[in-house]
């Protein structure tokens, strides 16, 4: 069963087209992600989906209801943990959870008993009775999560869940994630621009770039749609496109792509290729600073999908 | 969602003690300063007693200060991302921009009754009893939900504290001077009179004080009360507009 549909939206603000025909599809239970650097429409598509905004054009669909026909009723089966903390600071973690709650019409009793559970899988117990203003940034972003879980929706929605905080805490907010589905049996939909996240905690995931989905499917699929092996090749003087020629005349060499002083090019076998092009290069009296070769990375296959490199459009959208 | 602002209101110690002291330094320093302004040629006051005169008037400006600052906690709410987490529940969008609407105005009645007791100790005697009570407490119901209502609608155009502190001065300095807060209506020149007529806190002032002072004019105090009811409806269907503009920003 499909928990979630998106099919042709489309969204403009402005002169910006932030969506520009997404479409794909999450199976009940999955955790997917949308990948994609900062501009590409996943946020967007994230508030669609949640309701809070709606698109020029396309469908969506939540477990079966209509997301501009029935919000209501997609509200009621969703969490929303959007990508800036939306705790209340001036009140405490329990009582944020049971506003919550109660705005999701949860009784008394069942409430309580579900703030309590949820404050200790969240790790904030200690916490609950003080106010929001005191927590850390981890702390306050776990809060988010439990926002998101206080009424336990069939689907949830984390946008960029782990957008500033630092390594430890976002590794902790991994496993913290990957316990949650187990236990409620959710579907989630994550959205990133931290490449390890998307390969670490999405069974599948989807590519975005502006506007659209370039690319569907699980981590090791779309790294293994990219035969043999990348080689990136760093010169030490500035004859990128000499060099390009070069390597791109040699057998084996699929495709070759140049960023600033660095190419980057897939080849069917990194042994064999790197001794061929340090030669090919050095009888061109071309320097070379650095050589590496690896399996492609996700980097690599949003490069081949896209033809652009996903961290300078990263920065470059910031 | 009532509940929520309420609780956090109380949590904030200084908020209290504005509260319940802003209203009683007005009423005792100027009750002390102008208590003889009673006593002015050409008169109009309707009592001897300058601190009558000024209590009923007191409370319907503590009542519109509450109301026109209450924006802020909508641009701080805004500026979290508190109100999109709420958007993605089912909670009815009105109730997101009545609550603080409500607050406004319990916020008043409590301030009112405080000062209205604080008033009695000072010898005010409510010349319609228990009526005049609860006209007053209605009309400072109101003036706070209005401007409540204003600063709402402000707070989501503007989203600048910055700008919204701006506007609530430039607004309300001249509102509360453009009216009979202070002063008798026949004191004032004429063309500021005039002003005051269309001034709803000057609505608030009047329909308190005809109730507190001797003689009073029903029939002015039923039509200003309408006013007030008629502008706390339309500054509700205009903060509730500009939340939907809001909406469509998202």
């Amino acid at each position: 069963m499909d928990a979630i549909v998106v099919e042709d939206l489309r969204k403009r603000y402005g002169d910006v087209q932030a969506l520009n025909g997404t479409s794909f599809k999450v199976a009940e239970g999955e955790i997917f992600g949308l990948l994609g650097p900062n501009g590409a429409g996943k946020t967007t598509t994230v508030k669609v989906l949640a309701t809070l905004t709606k698109p020029d054009s396309g469908r969506a669909e939540v477990v079966f209801h209509d997301v501009v026909k029935e919000p209501d009723a997609v509200r009621r089966t969703i969490g929303y943990v959007p990508q800036s903390s939306g705790v209340d600071r001036e009140a405490t973690g329990r009582e944020n959870l049971t506003l919550q709650g109660r705005i999701q019409g949860m009784k008394a009793k069942a409430l309580r008993e579900r703030v309590d559970e949820l404050l200790e899988v969240l790790g904030l117990e200690d916490a609950a009775n003080r106010v929001v203003r005191g927590y850390s940034g981890g702390m306050k972003r776990r809060l988010d999560v439990g926002l998101g879980l206080v009424h336990r929706p069939r689907v949830v929605f984390l946008d960029e869940p782990t957008t500033g905080l630092d390594p430890e805490a976002r590794t902790a907010m991994w496993e913290e994630l990957g316990q949650l589905a187990r236990r409620e049996a959710l579907t989630i939909l994550l959205t990133t621009h931290y490449l390890e996240e998307a390969d670490h905690l999405a069974a599948r995931l989807a590519i975005m770039s502006r506007g659209s989905v370039v690319v569907e499917g699980t981590p090791n699929q779309l790294k293994s749609s990219l035969e043999g092996d990348a080689v990136t090749v760093e010169l030490s003087d500035g004859k990128v496109d000499d060099a390009r020629a070069i390597i791109r005349a040699l057998e084996g060499v699929r495709e070759v792509r140049v960023e600033g002083r660095q190419l980057r090019s897939r080849v069917e076998s990194g042994a064999r290729a790197i001794p061929q092009i340090l030669s090919a290069l050095d009888r061109s009296g071309i320097g070379v600073e650095a050589v590496d070769a690896h399996r492609p990375s996700l980097d690599d296959v949003y490069l081949h999908y896209t033809g652009r490199d996903f961290r300078s459009e990263d920065e470059a959208a910031e | 969602m009532v509940g929520r602002q309420v609780r956090n209101l109380m949590r904030e110690p200084i908020w209290i003690a504005l509260l319940v002291i802003q209203p009683l330094v007005w009423l005792t320093l100027y009750g002390q300063l102008f208590k003889r302004v009673t006593h002015l040629p050409g008169g109009g006051f309707g009592t001897t007693s300058y601190i009558t005169f000024l209590a009923p008037a007191i409370v319907i400006m503590n009542a519109f200060f509450s109301g026109t600052w209450s924006g802020m906690a909508m641009i701080s709410d805004l500026d979290r991302d508190v109100v999109p987490r709420f958007l993605a529940t089912p909670v009815s969008r009105v109730a997101l921009v009545a609550s603080q609407v409500v607050r406004s105005a319990l916020i008043a009645i409590v301030q009112a009754v405080i000062i209205l007791l604080v008033a009695l100790a000072l010898g005010v005697r409510i010349d319609s009893g228990l009526r005049g009570w609860l006209i007053v407490l209605v009309a400072a119901a109101l003036v706070g939900a209005a401007f409540a209502g204003l600063s709402q609608a402000i707070a989501l155009l503007t989203r600048k504290e910055a700008t919204m502190i701006a506007l609530a001065n430039f607004i309300g300095l001249p509102l509360l001077f453009l009216s009979s807060t202070l002063i008798s209506a026949r004191q004032i020149p004429h063309w500021m009179q005039q002003a005051a007529r269309f001034n709803p806190v000057n609505w608030g002032v009047d329909a308190s004080r005809a109730v507190v002072l001797p003689g009073t004019d029903w029939g002015s105090v039923g039509t200003h009360l309408g006013l007030l009811l008629a502008l706390t409806i339309v500054m509700g269907a205009f903060a509730t507009w500009t939340f939907r503009v809001y909406q469509r920003g998202l």
